[in-house]
């Protein structure tokens, strides 16, 4: 075996434990079902069996990590496939750390089912081994990622907590503004999930259209779909049968191949929809409401206090790696160690974002509920420069 | 001026005190009527809290309320993600005016962008002005709070009013004949946990952490030094930044080191990796090619220190040197880098005199592109002049030839050649692919002899006084937060009143971290386990909600 078969390889196992791990932690914290030996500590016990699946789960992960270094010859960070689960990676880390801080299994039930999406996510971009560009080589491309990823993993345990924060308290009995967002929140989960299934549909029907247009940089230039075109680029044209295009992408969008990722958009909010529905139609309720049901017995204070350790713990990280180290990188790779770019831009927000969340909360007493949708949201600004700013908005950055 | 406070304990509070700076003693009504009190910052007597007369005392609350702060944060925030809606000016594509770009390319939207500032947002006035009331308000609201809360801690007694004791959040009596043993105990459980221990009386004050008090106050001076930094690069001479283009085998002064070094390019490198390359095979067969390495090499050197205005300066070699991206060529402050290139630039052409009909040729000369000569004696009484000459040619409005920049992208020229049979000499205009006889017919021609082309290496020449300025500011700002973060002050009061013990805990974050200390002296020590008063207090909520 290869060593990016072993990689893969192992990547797969901890994903399958990962998975197995949120079920552990669900069962263990709705206690009651599984309290047959009649004493307390069944959740715990089983909340032990969970973190060990967890940390075995961690340990492949790095398995894979090491491997895929060593087929890469560099370290893997430097795509969107190698980032985005070194981050699953690192939000795993963190969960790790709040677990022997805390030894609470509630924030378990949220944390893995989230790093599991991430690495399906992932794995949906170009997995090939690929060689290092001038600007990315150098020692600060490991020293600058890792702690960012790590930053972000820890504020990701801030989303976590919160989540399982809101889905416990917030009243399900009647439909209000709460509900809608929260529930909104689930649905994202799942249309990730589903651009993920998608992905993969297509991948393996080999789907391909092939459009000719005007490129971000002026050219004329081929772009490849790999799922049926419903936005087409602008002004193209399409080579060959197939479907669609049924209206074509905004000239604004211009960022490297925009209107093929803008089109995967697409498909995962409709693939969302009808998953979330189907999901929905099971359950008979709400998604949240049937999380209410499972995290009943969860101890939300201290949800409440996690979260909020958690980005205590990561803004200090993830401003040393998304800001310090950073700009002494682009000093040395782009000349200027600040440059407003797009990415740059956005990691100051982030920066930002937490720095009025440990504000609103220290000084307007912001606790409980909405401090745990400012973690919400937090997530949302961190997963919006992950992904989104790739897509739409081009800059030095975007190297998927 | 201010009136003082005196507290029944003997102690002078300044005006505003909430609680005794010395004992704690509640000093207002509304918190002697609370069943917890409000422990931010001690109590402490801060003047946006204290005055609110004249028109300075409401500037400083202004700035001082945390309301006000978190607002402009959220300001900044908002201005810099529109920010990024449009690109910024300085990332148009090259050649573009920003004048027409945004609303050709963006329409009504990019027009407001554009007159709003937003596509040259750092620069624009309104947000200098709102980094300015950030700081700005950063600087009065940490002084707000630092000088009382600091003067409370100091001044803290260690024995406490009974009210003082009775309203904290961790709080529990223990009812025994054995306090001093008790007591004992838990000194030695607090030094376990290594609290700084202060004793009066028999009272016992168990302190940990004070310095993580000051944690905000170390990173706010950080972000001032930071936004300091940032406004200095308004001022001119703060930093350097100077493009260089250089060709092969050419020597330059360095632009922005005041014709103190100069640079030599010897060669300049793209590298890419070989398709054939087993391990990055199937990503190299997608990307296509992918450069490896960009990379100058140059040879640095110093002017002598007395050398002569206008004279040919003496240079002295300092260091060979290979350039690449990520790896600048660093000396006295300054920074040189691979920042660009161009490859196969034209330098030289060449072409030879040559007869139409016979074919024969009758020498050969070479045009420096950027520095043409005007006259080629080429022997025999051959000789060619070169009248006119277009870098980079085309026809202007009026038909005639002209050339767009000074770059030989596309060049002209025209020759009068001088031969035996023709003494005046016959014109020709030559340029690629064409050759034309503007003058009628002619006997000679200057046919294309070769090119000679030289890459050109694109340097940047920096050297910046703000880097270290921000550099050490983030420092200091991070170094703050760990402060304020990974540290918690945390207090335990332990007093005697005959049988009695009592006891109170308060930390400033983190009550988890306290509440495992508090268990931790708890069972050393045979004390009473205190109640977390708000929890309980949630819980009898909840429990009334219930039933
Ligand atoms: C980008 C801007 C800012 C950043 C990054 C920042 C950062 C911080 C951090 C990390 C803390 C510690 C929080 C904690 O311990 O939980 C803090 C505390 C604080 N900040 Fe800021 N801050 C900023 C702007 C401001 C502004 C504009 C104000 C003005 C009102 C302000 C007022 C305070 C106050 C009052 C505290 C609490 C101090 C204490 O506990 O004694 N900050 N700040």
């Amino acid at each position: 075996m290869t060593a990016v078969e072993t990689s893969s390889l192992l990547l797969l196992v901890s994903f399958i434990l990962y998975t197995l791990g949120s079920i552990v932690f669900t069962v263990s914290v709705t206690g009651k079902k599984f309290r047959q030996k009649g004493n307390e500590s069944a959740g715990k016990r089983l909340g032990r069996v969970g973190f060990i699946i967890t940390i075995i789960g961690f340990l492949s992960q790095l398995g894979y990590f090491f491997f895929r270094w060593d087929a890469d010859g560099h370290v893997p960070v430097s795509n969107l496939f190698e980032y985005t689960t070194f981050f699953s990676m690192m939000m795993i880390l963190a969960f790790i750390i709040i677990y022997i801080l805390y030894r609470n299994n509630g924030v378990g039930v949220l944390t893995l089912p989230i790093a599991v999406v991430v690495i399906a996510y992932a794995s949906v971009f170009p997995r090939e081994v690929e060689p290092l560009i001038p600007a990315l080589q150098s020692n600060w491309l490991k020293i600058h990622v890792t702690t960012v990823a790590l930053g972000e993993g820890i504020l990701s345990i801030s989303f976590a907590a919160g989540l399982v924060y809101l889905l416990a308290v917030i009243d399900q009995s009647k439909a209000s503004k709460k509900t809608f967002w929260l529930e909104f929140v689930m649905y994202s989960l799942v249309a990730t999930f589903a651009f993920v299934i998608i992905s993969f549909a297509f991948q393996s029907a080999h789907y391909q259209q092939t459009f000719s247009w005007v490129n971000e940089k002026g050219n004329q230039a081929k772009l490849v779909y790999h799922m049926p075109a419903i936005a087409g680029p602008h002004d193209g044209t399409k080579i060959g049968e197939g479907f669609g295009p049924l209206f074509e992408a905004p000239s604004w969008m211009n960022g490297v191949e925009a209107p093929r990722k803008f089109n995967t958009v697409i498909w995962s909010i409709l693939g969302g929809f009808i998953l979330y529905w189907i999901i929905r139609l099971i359950l008979r309720r709400r998604i949240s409401a049937a999380f209410q049901g499972v995290l009943k017995n969860i101890n939300s204070p201290l949800m409440d206090e996690i979260s909020y350790r958690a980005v205590a713990i990561g803004f200090p990280i993830f401003t040393l790696g998304g800001l310090v180290f950073a700009a002494i990188w682009a000093q040395q790779a782009w000349t200027r160690f600040w440059g407003w770019d797009p990415k740059e831009v956005w990691a100051l927000i982030t920066f930002l974002f937490y720095a009025a969340f440990l504000h609103f909360r220290l000084s307007r007493g912001w606790q409980g509920e909405k401090s745990a949708w400012l973690s919400v949201i937090g997530f949302v600004i961190i997963m919006f420069n992950l992904i989104f700013v790739n897509l739409v908005i081009a800059g030095l950055h975007s190297y998927a | 001026m201010s009136r003082e406070i005196i507290c029944e304990c003997g102690h002078k509070n300044p005006e505003g005190t909430i609680l005794c700076e010395a004992c704690g003693k509640p000093l207002t009504d509304d918190q002697s009527s609370k069943e917890l009190l409000n422990m931010r910052y001690e109590g402490s007597a801060r003047r946006s809290q204290t005055y609110s007369r004249t028109p300075i005392d409401k500037i400083w609350n202004f700035f001082s309320s945390v309301k006000v702060g978190i607002t402009l944060i959220i300001l900044v925030l908002i201005a810099i993600a529109i920010g990024t809606i449009f690109p910024q000016d300085v990332y148009i594509p090259a050649g573009a005016d920003p004048k027409t770009f945004y609303k050709e390319q963006y329409g009504v939207l990019g027009e407001i962008y554009k007159t709003l500032g937003f596509d040259h947002l750092y620069g624009s006035w309104w947000f200098v002005i709102l980094l300015g009331l950030l700081g700005l308000s950063i600087i009065v609201a940490s002084i707000d709070r630092f000088i009382p809360l600091h003067r409370a801690l100091r001044n803290q007694k260690i024995v406490r009013h009974d009210r003082f004791m009775k309203k904290q959040r961790m709080y529990g009596v223990t009812e025994t004949d054995d306090g001093a043993q008790i007591i004992d105990k838990a000194r030695i459980a607090l030094k376990e946990r290594r609290y700084n221990i202060r004793e009066d009386n028999g009272s016992l004050l168990a302190e940990k952490g004070r310095f993580s008090r000051w944690g905000p106050y170390v990173n706010h001076i950080g972000l001032i030094i930071v936004l300091t930094a940032g406004m200095l690069r308004f001022f001119p001479g703060m930093y350097t930044h100077e493009v260089l283009w250089l060709k092969e085998g050419e020597t330059a002064k360095l632009p922005g080191t005041h014709g103190e070094y100069y640079l030599k390019n010897h060669k300049f490198i793209l590298e890419t990796y070989n398709q054939n390359n087993k391990q990055y095979e199937k990503s190299l067969k997608r990307a296509g090619t992918v450069a490896k390495n960009y990379q100058s090499n140059v040879t640095l050197y110093k002017t002598s220190d007395h050398h002569v205005l206008g004279a040919k300066p003496e240079l002295h070699k300092v260091e060979d040197a290979g350039i690449r991206v990520n790896a600048p060529l660093e000396f006295n402050h300054y920074q040189v880098f691979q920042a660009d290139y161009r490859l196969n630039e034209f330098n030289k052409m060449s072409f030879k005199l040559t007869n139409k009909k016979t074919k024969k040729s009758f020498g050969k000369l070479s045009v420096d592109l950027f520095n043409p000569k005007k006259e080629y004696d080429l022997g025999n009484g051959y000789r060619v002049k070169l009248i006119d000459y277009f870098p980079d040619f085309y026809f202007n409005d009026k038909g005639e030839p002209a050339s767009k920049t000074d770059v030989p992208e596309n060049p002209a020229f025209i020759f009068k050649m001088f031969t035996p049979d023709h003494p005046k000499g016959e014109v020709s205009f030559v340029a690629i692919k064409t050759n034309l006889e503007p003058l009628g017919k002619n006997d000679y021609k200057m046919t294309f002899a070769g090119v000679e082309t030289k890459n050109v290496s694109g340097f940047v020449i920096k050297k910046d006084w703000t880097l270290w300025i921000f550099f050490v500011g983030m420092i200091i700002f991070l170094i703050g937060v760990g402060q304020g973060m990974y540290w918690n002050h945390r207090r335990m009061w332990l007093q005697r009143q005959g049988n009695t013990l009592v006891f109170a805990g308060h930390t400033n974050k983190n009550w988890f971290g306290l509440k495992k200390d508090i268990r931790f002296v708890v069972e050393k020590s045979g004390l009473s386990e205190p109640v977390d008063r708000l929890e309980q207090k949630s819980l009898e909520k909840e429990r009334e909600i219930q039933a």
